[in-house]
Parts: structure tokens; sequence; C-alpha cells
């Protein structure tokens, strides 16, 4: 019991890395995703077989070996850049591909009437896309962009052993300091709870506020 | 360019079929994306020649038969944890899924319990927990993290499936007098499995890919065997070559298996089996880890 305690600075540490690799890394694949979502629906050929090869590779890339390829990596190659940095980038490139086919679903459940309409009042693609299409496909993709969000949180455990500060890298210190495993790692499952009910309460109040059902 | 005319109905309603001079701006936009990308890849190449990581010093190793047999034999493990994985968590899913449609509420609590529980802890942390706390070996505690997980997910997909096929079936099974095992067995899971089908290897994808948290307790998976050669001064540490390889036969494995749930998905809508009965429509599902097979 007194792990949590004792530990208090230590598990605060390890919760906060946690918390800033989520909220970095969810930012940077809702950037990236809504990008190579627009990509695929795009006129462009080009364009579209970007957002598909995108997709595809990162969709079958084990993340451990995109970590592994990136923190192990790049810093050979004279990319001296903060560990956490990388985490963010190696994150937030594999979730985007989860959220572009998300938002991508979501623009199909937009009746073609709306984008038609938008294009019979002289709007080109981005405008459509923009100003029409997406903010209606934005409400229906809230629930599951929480659960890849859900999901984000989660798989952030992987940098912890790639020398990231964050919630679970904190057992080591625990252990080599003769604390109870059991009950360190207890604290450790709580704070990610605490972290993924969390998300999952924001994307609830958002579904219930902006949602709606097609 | 006019290919995106007929296709997919939904996309092509966000921009007009373009003219003659919409199109030469498209060609025109093609070609700069195209050659922003030659770009991206020659300048990293340049990069990598200027390392010398294409010199063949750094790619003989592969040539050696030792290196071969290292990195085939953590393939080889791989490829046992995720069978082992595969198998257990698909009987662990039936086990759960069974009980959470149980008729006994105890039963229906304590997998309902079991299958949240395993659902919302990261995998990491599951299979830490097993190496660490419990010490066992690594390719157990990967195994049961992976099955724990998986078994919790596939079980809801599984539920899902069940819950989905037409009521009637099960009414029908009822009045000829079948017992509730025998609906289930004869009547209920064949039809959710073939709903199924392309989620739950969908849900083995992400099995697939979770084997190489392996590497991070010392299991000697294929990542663990990239490493040792990556990390080797006497092969002047290869590291790029290691990565453009073991990522090519991960990715490719990764890949093939998805489409194998693809295909199978628009083989199970396009029969004429799953045209008689209402059941859910089979569907590829998500390959996040963490992320939920079922929508």
């Amino acid at each position: 019991m007194n792990v949590l305690t004792d530990n208090f600075s230590l598990y605060g540490e390890g919760f906060l890395g946690t918390i800033r690799l989520t909220v970095y890394s969810s930012l940077l694949a809702l950037a990236l995703g809504v990008l190579m979502a627009a990509f695929r629906v795009a006129p462009v050929g080009a364009l579209r077989s970007v957002g598909t090869v995108w997709v595809t590779v990162l969709r079958n890339t084990p993340l451990t070996l995109l970590f592994f390829a990136m923190l192990l990596g790049l810093p050979r190659f004279g990319v001296a850049l903060p560990f956490e940095l990388f985490a963010v980038l190696a994150l937030g490139c594999y979730t985007s591909s989860f959220i572009c086919e998300a938002v991508r679903s979501g623009i199909n459940t937009v009746p073609v009437g709306q984008g038609e309409a938008a294009r019979s009042l002289g709007m080109n693609f981005g405008q459509t896309l923009g100003a029409v299409v997406l903010p209606q496909a934005f409400r229906t993709v809230i629930p599951p962009i929480g659960s890849t969000l859900i999901a984000l949180a989660k798989n952030s455990a992987i940098a912890g052993s790639f020398s990231v500060t964050e919630l679970l890298s904190t057992y080591k210190t625990l252990n080599e300091n003769g604390y109870s495993v059991l009950w360190s790692f207890l604290w450790i499952a709580l704070g990610y709870l605490i972290l993924t009910l969390a998300i999952s309460a924001l994307f609830h109040a958002m579904e219930r506020r902006w949602g709606v059902a097609r | 360019m006019t290919a995106h005319r007929s296709s997919r109905t939904s996309a092509s309603a966000l921009y007009d079929i373009p003219g003659p001079r919409a199109r030469a701006r498209h060609v025109g936009y093609g070609v700069a994306t195209a050659l922003a990308l030659a770009a991206l890849v020659a300048w990293v190449l340049h990069l990598l020649v200027d390392m010398g990581q294409f010199s063949s010093v750094k790619w003989r190793p592969f040539l050696y038969e030792g290196i071969q047999e290292l990195l085939l034999r953590g393939l080889g493990n791989t490829l046992k944890a995720f069978a082992l994985a595969a198998v257990l968590s698909l009987a662990l899913g039936a086990v759960l899924a069974a009980g959470r449609l149980s008729e006994h509420a105890p039963v229906r609590w304590v997998s309902t319990l079991l299958v949240e529980f395993f659902r919302a802890m990261p995998v990491l942390v599951m299979i830490f927990f097993i190496f660490v706390a419990l010490e066992v070996q690594p390719l157990p505690a990967l195994v049961a993290g992976l099955t724990l997980y998986n078994g919790s997910v596939l079980a809801e997909v599984f539920r899902t499936g069940v819950t989905s096929v037409d009521r009637g079936q099960r009414e029908a099974a009822y009045a000829l007098g079948l017992r509730k095992t025998q609906v289930m067995v004869h009547v209920l899971v064949p039809q959710a499995v073939r709903a199924m089908l392309p989620t739950i290897i969908s849900q083995l994808v992400v099995a697939l890919k979770d084997t190489s948290l392996g590497f991070l307790i010392t299991y000697q998976e294929f990542l663990h065997a990239g490493r040792l050669i990556a990390v080797n001064m006497d092969y002047t540490m290869p590291f790029i070559p290691v990565v453009i390889v073991v990522s090519a036969i991960y990715i490719g494995m990764c890949m093939l298996l998805s489409w194998f749930a693809t295909w199978v998905a628009r083989r199970e809508r396009r029969s004429v089996k799953t045209e008689a009965v209402a059941v859910a429509p089979p569907e590829a599902g998500s390959t996040m880890p963490g992320a939920p097979g079922v929508r």
C-alpha cells in the first residue's frame, strides 16, 4: 500500500510522461490522419496513392518495429532529438493510419446529396470537403476516434522500454528499491485505467454534444 | 485519370468530373507530388549511401549461413509465439463468449468482468506483470499476455456474431426440440463464425503484430535476432540493412493476413449462404491493437 505514498513523485512523473506522450501523439495522429483521409478521397491520383500506401504500410507494421527503427536508428545518423519526440513521431504516425480509416469511413456515411449540393453551389474539392462534408463526418467518427485514441494511450507503454519516461517503466525503479512487484503493478494498472476512462468520458461527452447516428 | 468517375460514388460526389483544364491541372499536381516524393526518397538514399549503408560490406552478413540461421530461428520463434497465442486466444475467446451468453447470471458477471478488465489493460502491462511478478520464461509470458488480451477481444467478436444471427433461427431450432447447447453448436455458432471470420482474422493480425512485444522482454524473436546483427561490430553494425530486411518480412506477413481477411469478407458478402439470413455484414476489423475489432 505504501508503494504509492512513498513514491508519489516517481509515479506522478511517469503518469505525466504518459499523458504528455498521449496528448502530443494524439494531436499529430489527428492532423496526419485527417490529411491522409483527404488525400485518399482527392481527385488527384498521385495523392490517392500516397494515402493508400501510407495507410497500408503503417497499419501492417508492428509498433515495436517502428520504435526500434526510429529510436535506435535515427540517433545513429546524427538526428539528435529527445527520445520523447521520437516516441511521439512513431506513435503519431502509426495511429494516424487508423484515424485516417475512421475518418474515411465517416466521410462515406455523409449522404451523397450533401457533396452534390455543395458542388452545385460552385464549391471546389477543398471547400466541399472542408466546409460541408468533414464537419458532418466529424459527428459520426467521434466513437471510433475515441477508441483509437484509447488504444494509443495503451500503446504508449511501449515507449517506456526505449528509455522514455512513462508510467510502465516506473516498475523498474520500484523493483530495484525492493518494493512489492504486485502493488507497484497495481498502481500502474490503475494509472492506465484512469487515463483510458478519462479519454472515454471525454469522447462520451463529445458524442452526447455533437454526435448523430447515421 | 478517368477511373475515379464511376467506382466510388461518395468519393466522386466530392468533386466534379474534371474537364480538360481541370484534368491538366490534376496531372500537374500529380507530377508535383511524384517529384516531391522522388526528391525525398533520393535525399534519404543519398544520405544512406553517404553513410555507406549500401556498401557491400554492410550487406554481406546476410550471405553468411550463421546469420541466415539466426534470422530464421528468430522468425520461427515469432511464428511459434503467434501460433500458440492464436490457438489459445481463440479457445479463451470461445469460453468467455459462452460465459457472457450463459443463462446463469454469476457466470455472466464473472466473464463480463474478465473481458472488460483484460480489454482495458495495455497488453504490455500484462506481459510485463506476468514476466516480472510471476517470474516465468519470456515465451509463456508473451503467449499468456497475448492470449488474455486477444481472447477477451475475440470473446466480444464471437458474442456480437452470435447475437447478430436472426432470432428466427434460434426460435426455429428451439421449436424443433433442440437443447440450448445444440442450438448454439449446430445453429447459431456456424452462422456467427461465417459472419465474423474476417474480423477474427483481423484480430489475428493484431496478435501477429504484438508478438514483436516479445522483443521487450528478451524473447528471442525476429526483432531480437535483427538487433543482434545490427549491433554486432564484426559485421560493421549494418543497422539500415537489418531494418530493411526485418520490416519487409514483418510487414509482408501482416499484409498477407490482412488481405486474406478482406478477401474472406468480400467472398462472404457475395455468398448466397449469407444472403438467406440476417447476420452482421462480414467486414474486416481494425488491426489497431487495443481498438475494438467490432464496430
